[in-house]
């Protein structure tokens, strides 16, 4: 995803000159080299000094630049949070934060590293809207998108390197704002986003295989939520599994707890999450996952 | 260095009549509401008078300028709305509804109203937003200056070390800072709280600024400070002040950081501004 987003920054770049990034000592690799070397000035490393970061993009906002303001997710929102809140949010600037390396990628660097609670704590600013793709081509229309909308200030929550092509053949074409369904079936429909979505798949496809059709659904757009098509996913299905690489509050599980409750759903609904609970495991990704519940061996024996 | 600012042949005299004007406007619109910053707006009258009136340039009787202004000490923002009244760009009436329900005009300044190039009033936000103003000016290719005044109190957030070590760097000699040194903050005066912050001006050279150090509260030293800068570097105007400069029962007395005169304190204050004409 990483180098999805430098190229396709690269090439929004190469078209509209009000294109910035600002890094704070941690760079996309692949085409930001060239960006980089084309347009030195508005590539900006501000050393690590991610408070600045988001002030200096605010900045190039209030005259007119479109800014991406980009590193490890926990460093471009939860170390400057106030900056994004009062200067992104508060004045409602069209400033794109990327958080690099979201969840708990960073399996090995330990807890201050992992963003367990991003979700939660960008959706809970007024004017932030959220993105996460789920794969490098979502991340392509993502950051194509982020490029040239000019609303206000989006997390951009993306993942490292490796993440699959899972949307090559999707029903829905990707559309900010509504959710996409990749697969389309009858009986089961997997809420998720982001890389996360990769084992949703793998679940997707177990149901499969023991006979169920199910659907498989990016939520990319995590804010603003498109609350109707939840809606029809509840209604129209007879079981709802949403897997969600967030705390059990503020994401994606508790809002469509909240509009099965609100629209009196009938069906199923069971909530994978991250648990609210710090982990102080290392390993691999799935291994970290797995401390919190999320496998698909955990997840398909609990939704039997 | 060529002149890009308003005037070289700044007029002292008309800067001090017009900063006794302003403060007398500030007591009035002390007597409608009362919450507002008298003694940090009165430490940096003449400094944001100057910007105003000597630096920024305008174009016949547009208000409208290539510069920019940025109140980092969002709590100053009375002087800077009395000035705003004064140019033309806020109304009496937006002052006469200064924090009052259907008015815009707030305790900090809010992004959106006119004349207001951001929000403040945390401190710690401005310069970085500074940088960024000016950064983007000078890489779009305007001929913009970036004027902003920060308190001597907010300096001592990070995020404000942050935007100072990159300045230099990135060349930023748009970047024209004030420092409203007035030597207070909530529980003391600088000096005596926190001895190490002076002297500030040298960690300003250190990080590659121009910094200069001149009498806060003397508009013709505030306007030459910037006017014979040597230029190519951003510029660090350390400006000594007095908070509640003006009236002698708030000068250097922390209670009047936020706090409205009564009747007699009012007609005392207008007297001694008067007074000074003298």
């Amino acid at each position: 995803m990483r180098n999805t987003f430098s190229e396709t920054l690269y090439e929004c770049a190469k078209a509209d000159p009000m294109i910035y990034i600002v890094v704070a000592d941690i760079s996309p690799a692949g085409s930001m080299a060239n960006f980089q070397h084309e347009y030195p000035d508005r590539f900006l490393n501000v050393g690590v000094a991610e408070q600045s970061m988001i002030g200096i993009a605010a900045g190039l906002a209030l005259k007119g630049c479109r800014p991406f303001a980009y590193t490890i997710a926990t460093f471009s929102l939860y170390r400057p949070f106030e900056m994004v809140r009062d200067d992104l949010c508060y004045q409602n600037l069209p400033v794109t934060v990327v958080g690099m390396g979201a969840g708990v990628i960073y399996s090995t660097l330990g807890g201050t590293h992992h963003t367990m609670e991003d979700i939660a704590v960008a959706g809970a600013i007024p004017n932030m809207q959220i993105i996460a793709p789920c794969d490098p081509l979502e991340t392509i229309e993502a950051t194509r998108h982020c490029a040239l909308q000019s609303k206000g200030p989006v997390y951009l929550r993306i993942g490292k390197a490796g993440e699959p092509h899972l949307t090559e053949n999707a029903v829905d074409p990707w559309e900010f704002g509504k959710i996409r369904y990749i697969r389309r079936g009858d009986d089961v429909c997997i809420l998720t986003y982001g890389v996360l979505t990769k084992m949703a798949a793998e679940v997707a496809d177990s149901l499969e295989a023991q006979g169920k059709s199910v659907s498989l659904v990016s939520c990319h757009t995590v804010k603003p939520l498109d609350r109707k098509g939840i809606e029809a996913a509840l209604a129209s299905h007879k079981h709802v599994i949403v897997i969600e690489e967030n705390v059990p509050q503020g994401g994606l599980a508790a809002q469509t707890k909240q509009i099965a409750w609100d629209t009196q759903a009938t069906c199923r609904l069971d909530t994978f999450t991250l648990r609210d609970e710090f982990i102080h495991n290392y390993g691999s990704y799935d291994d970290l996952l797995d401390a919190h519940g999320i496998s698909q061996a955990k997840i398909l024996a609990a939704v039997a | 260095m060529t002149m890009n600012f308003r005037s070289n042949t700044y007029d002292a005299g008309a800067a001090r009549d017009r900063c006794r004007k302003y403060r007398k406007r500030i007591l009035e619109v002390s007597q409608q509401v009362q919450a507002l910053h008298i003694g940090g707006a009165f430490s940096c009258t003449e400094i944001v008078d100057t910007i105003y009136h000597g630096l920024m340039r305008r174009h016949g009787t547009n208000p409208g300028s290539p510069d920019t202004f940025l109140m980092s000490k969002g709590h100053g923002c009375m002087i800077q709305y009395v000035i705003l009244e004064d140019l033309g760009v806020l109304t009496r009436h937006d002052l006469d509804l200064y924090c009052k329900p259907g008015g815009v005009l707030g305790c900090h300044p809010d992004y959106g109203v006119p004349g207001i190039e951001a929000s403040t009033g945390s401190l710690g936000h401005g310069l970085s937003m500074a940088l960024g103003m000016a950064y983007a000016d000078k890489t779009q290719g305007k001929d913009g200056n970036v004027y902003c005044v920060l308190s001597d109190g907010e300096v001592q957030e990070g995020s404000t070390w942050e935007a100072t070590m990159m300045a230099s760097s990135f060349g930023v000699s748009n970047l024209i800072a004030f420092m409203d040194n007035n030597d207070f903050q909530s529980l003391g005066r600088t000096h005596e709280t926190h001895p190490s912050f002076y002297p500030v001006i040298d960690k300003y050279v250190a990080f590659g600024w121009e910094a200069v150090e001149c009498d806060g509260h003397d508009p013709g030293a505030i306007h030459d400070a910037v006017a014979n800068r040597e230029g190519g570097k951003p510029l660090m105007v350390v400006c000594k002040t007095t908070k509640g400069k003006g009236v002698s029962y708030m000068e250097n007395v922390p209670m009047w950081h936020y706090r409205a005169p009564n009747k007699e304190e009012l007609e005392q204050a207008i007297r001694e501004i008067d007074g000074a004409a003298a």
